[in-house]
């Protein structure tokens, strides 16, 4: 292909304020509709917006995280126009003084590690929900989303493929999510985003003109939805036409981009100054307590896991996707000097049984006591493997104590060489004709005297230990 | 009972004597008001049974514990119709909240109830405070007491005229360009604009956000000073409303002239406005040199763009404003309509009059792409010029005297068909608002047929105790107020 896809995102992130940005009322999803609301957030003659300082906070947290330098004076500003959703028929939002510019977040490619520089980070409001599917002649809107606080974060058009831009996607959500200011839900609409996009000929200076593609609410949308726009635009540069500026949406159906609006349509959304906000001043002192406030991301402990822990790239990476799991092998760590295990079982048992049962870690019942209370029973040769497996999965459909379970259920491991041995041999004796083929050469039949071994011992040995035994038994036999 | 003539002292006086209970007061005053209003259509709304039931209350008050008597306990006052109020309708003079019921009070109402005042009524006014004349409500124009064929002024038409006329002791009317002072000066009552930022302007509808000033319109200095001291002051709800202590007013009102030092602009600026205003404004001045005040001249390049920045700053804010009242959530909605677009069209071209039509379209040009540097942008750089010529002047003297208007009240339907010429009438109280200043309006005599003419003090920010010290050492010297026994309705 000699193409090349020049892209941009605006990621919209919801804030985990406990109130709205411009009112005290309730900032949380999934109330009856209109329960969240006050005259403020519902536009009503008179009212006046009131600034959240946590908003504020968490809005500067995320600038600082992603590297933006953030200006002591920024400005609020309306955004007019009309829509049944926005109450007052303007948005307030930043426009040209915005919070925070300038900065960037390191992505890994195929290629190694890339930098996708931030244009701008603002505050604003979100706005209501429209609900058409209630009755087939009416539309009702809900307000209770109205007011909810929005970082909006633009990127500089440094990305080149559909599949780098999911992989900044998720990377900014990882990062969000650490900083605990947005819940990154992409399914509840916490984290929303739009592309930009140009298509050039590669090697050209030129750039091409841009489609916008709104609400690619998730990472496979947004790849999607990009492959499917590049190859329009291709499409049109090979027959020689115009590529038109618009606004597209993506049909996840019918896996393809059309417009939602063309230019002509286009809205003049006659920004000025919102005269009813002071400007927001930070001093010194708030932008230095707010980076106080900045935990460690996901690139640092990745980093760190590797070198303080021994553990693999793979490894790290897997870990450090998920705060919460994170944080759950390192509290595992604190209690068990063993990294390499614990890192293990996280990545294999753990997380294969989250996944069956759809819940996150911090919904299981399986703490890190409990964990680490298994791996040490199997470090300490007390249980098999098999054993512990079984204890692992009692754990997460009953609950319960490690010790108990291995009292109740009769787990120990027979270390008794000499048993070990009295046993096998009496086997051997028994099965003369298998003894016989074994001679022969069939070396499956190791698995046969195992079988007979591990049933006559209640599976309570070490299959390690057992093998050997057996091996050595049946060739002196 | 007669009532037309008392103010808020003086009605004090009659309650806490019990010389009148506050029930005989209120049904007195909602009795006044509703014989006269047939001719001076004043009031839009008189809510009868929430004020006899809080009058009750004063009433018990009163009777059972005098200690604990609040500033303003049982006085009635009315407000203009720009102030929500909760359970009683708000219609800001516009068809589109003809049936406008708030769920919640303005922080004025709230602080005017804290004070044990008693809302009786919601006053006449231009729509959306946009006019010079009350011709602009969807309610009908109000009547000047003083002749009834002409003007009260506006936008706060009906705040003035009620005050003149004594349907209320007092009032509380909205300043954006002139709005309180101009109805003041044409119907010789007191009306001061606070600084921006002196009094919320929660639950005030917004016209001009950056401009707009909630203040008292009253028959004394002293009322001026009492209803000023109720409202005034930082809230929560109001980013723009300031941290500033506010001062004990009402120890102001001694009127001490060897604080005051006035400043004058030359006479030329006046050329061509009624004689009649240009010699009470002469008069005044040398009221202030005969009383050992120094007057100095002072200068201000800049207010002569102050209509045309107005009218640009103003509209292109109201434009934006009055986006909500899109027939969705509450106010108007267009009967029949064929989609969402046709609903918005239809709601807005019935429930709006042409000045608010007039105003919305000329502001969303000023902020339309391309031309939004060429006058909204321009428009606020000028804007500071202008601030600056006051501060300026503010560093030699703490009063700048300039008439209110460069008219006496004009006839109803004179000018309607004129905007130009009605928005050139605001030419001296336009860069006050521009400037963020306080100013307090006070009569200053009357012309040949008796109308009444205004003049205005005008201060520096938060300074509104130094207008008020002035304006009562005018009041007491000059007895300035005696215009009001005029009035006999």
């Amino acid at each position: 292909m000699n193409y090349e896809a020049i892209i941009g995102l605006e990621v919209h992130a919801q804030l985990k304020t406990r109130s709205k940005i411009f009112c005290g009322c309730p900032n949380r999803f999934g109330s009856n509709p209109n329960t969240n609301v006050c005259p403020v957030c519902l536009g009503m003659p008179g009212t006046l917006p009131v600034l959240n300082r946590f908003a504020v906070e968490l809005a500067v947290r995320t600038a600082l995280a992603l590297n933006c330098f953030v200006h002591k004076e920024s400005r609020f500003a309306r955004k007019n126009y009309f829509y049944p959703d926005l109450p007052k028929g303007y948005q307030i939002t930043q426009y040209d003084k915005p919070l925070a510019t300038g900065g960037y977040l390191e992505i890994e490619t195929g290629n190694g590690p890339k930098k996708i520089r931030i244009k701008r980070i603002h505050l604003e409001e979100d706005a209501g929900k429209d609900l058409h599917d209630i009755s087939p002649e009416k539309s009702y809107i809900d307000y209770n989303r109205s007011g909810v606080p929005l970082v909006e974060i633009v990127t500089e058009p440094d990305i080149s493929s559909p599949e780098e831009a999911s992989k900044f996607l998720k990377t900014l959500r990882n990062v969000l999510m650490y900083l605990e200011v947005c819940d990154g839900n992409m399914e509840e609409g916490s984290l929303r985003c739009d592309a930009n996009i140009s298509v050039r000929k590669k090697g050209s200076n030129e750039w091409g003109t841009k489609t916008e593609i709104k609400n690619l609410n998730s990472f496979k949308f947004l790849e999607r939805a990009l492959t499917c726009e590049i190859e329009r635009h291709i499409g049109i540069l090979e027959r020689n036409e115009k590529i038109e500026q618009q606004t597209m949406l993506y049909d996840p159906k019918e896996n393809t981009t059309r417009p939602m609006r063309s230019k002509e349509e286009s809205h003049d959304y006659r920004y000025f100054e919102e005269p009813d906000l002071l400007p927001l001043i930070l001093t010194d002192e708030d932008i230095l307590s707010f980076r106080e406030d900045i935990c460690e991301l996901p690139h640092q402990k990745k980093k760190r896991y590797i070198e303080q822990f021994g553990i693999s790239s793979y490894e790290a990476d897997i870990l450090v996707q998920d705060k919460q799991i994170a944080d759950f092998f390192e509290d595992c760590i604190l209690l068990l000097n063993e990294p390499k295990q614990i890192a293990s079982w996280i990545i294999n048992d753990y997380m294969r049984e989250l996944n069956q049962r759809k819940i996150s870690i911090k919904e299981s019942p399986v703490t890190p006591h409990k964990l680490v209370a298994i791996i040490k029973q199997l470090r300490d040769n007390k249980i098999t493997l098999n054993m512990a497996r079984e204890i692992f999965v009692i754990l997460f459909e009953e609950g319960g104590d490690v010790q108990e379970i291995i009292n109740r259920k009769g787990f120990e491991i027979i270390d008794d060489t000499e048993e070990i041995i009295k046993s096998v041999r009496e086997i051997i004796s028994s099965h003369p004709e298998e003894l016989a083929k074994y001679k022969k050469g069939n070396q499956n039949l190791i698995g046969f005297f195992m079988g007979e071994l591990m049933r006559r011992m209640k599976g309570k040995i070490d299959p390690k230990k057992a093998r050997e035994i057996v091996k050595s038994e049946l060739d002196k036999a | 009972m007669e009532i037309s003539r008392l103010g808020i002292f003086e009605i004090k006086n009659l309650l806490l004597k019990r010389e009148v209970s506050c029930t005989e007061l209120v049904r007195a005053y909602i009795e006044r008001a509703k014989r006269l209003n047939p001719v001076l259509n004043c009031f839009i709304t008189i809510s009868e049974e929430s004020a006899l039931i809080e009058a009750k209350k004063t009433d018990d008050l009163i009777t059972k514990r005098r200690d604990n008597i609040r500033p303003l306990e049982g006085l009635p006052v009315a407000i203009k119709d720009i102030f929500v109020t909760q359970n009683i309708r708000t219609t800001c003079g516009s068809k589109i909240l003809e049936n406008f019921i708030p769920p919640f009070d303005a922080t004025i109402v709230r602080r005017l109830k804290d004070a044990g005042a008693i809302i009786f009524g919601k006053l006449n006014m231009d729509e959306f405070a946009m006019g010079s004349s009350n011709e602009n409500s969807y309610f009908g124009p109000v009547r000047n007491p003083f002749d009834l064929s002409r003007s009260p002024g506006g936008s706060s038409g009906g705040s003035a005229a009620a005050v003149a006329a004594g349907l209320t002791p007092a009032s509380i009317g909205t300043d954006t360009g002139g709005s309180i002072r101009q109805p003041a000066a044409f119907c010789g009552i007191i009306g001061m604009k606070p600084s921006y930022g002196r009094v919320s302007r929660y639950g005030m509808i917004a016209f001009a956000s950056s401009l707009d000033q909630a203040g008292p319109m009253c028959r004394s200095v002293r009322d001026c000073a009492i209803l000023l001291e109720s409202i005034a002051g930082n809230d929560p709800k109001d980013s723009t409303t300031m941290s500033t202590p506010v001062p004990r007013y009402t120890d102001w009102t001694v009127g001490d002239p060897s604080e005051i030092r006035v400043g004058i602009l030359r006479p030329e600026v006046y050329e061509g406005i009624n004689p009649e205003v240009f010699l009470a404004y002469r008069g005044v001045i040398e009221f202030f040199e005969r009383s050992g005040v120094p007057v100095t001249y002072i200068e201000l390049p800049h207010i002569k763009y102050a209509v045309a920045v107005y009218y640009i700053i103003a509209t292109s804010e109201a434009s934006s404003n009055l986006a909500r009242y899109d027939g969705v959530k509450y106010g108007l909605r267009a009967k029949e309509y064929k989609n969402l677009k046709d609903m918005y069209l239809k709601t807005r071209l019935e429930g709006f009059g042409s000045e608010v039509k007039r105003r919305i379209i000329l502001g969303t040009f000023a902020l339309s792409s391309g031309y939004y540097d060429a006058f909204f942008k321009k428009a606020s750089q000028v804007r500071r010029l202008i601030a600056n010529d006051f501060y300026r002047s503010f560093s030699k003297v703490n009063t700048i005297i300039m008439p209110v208007t460069p008219d006496v009240a004009f006839k109803l339907g004179e000018k309607i068909s004129d905007p130009l010429s009605m928005y050139l009438s605001d030419i001296f109280t336009i860069p006050v608002n521009l400037a963020g200043l306080p100013s307090i309006s006070m009569p200053a005599g009357k012309n040949k047929d008796g109308l009444p003419i205004g003049i205005q003090f005008i201060g520096k920010p938060f300074d509104e105790h130094v207008l008020i010290n002035v304006a009562a050492f005018y009041e007491k010297e000059s007895n300035c107020m005696d215009i009001l026994n005029e009035v006999n309705l």
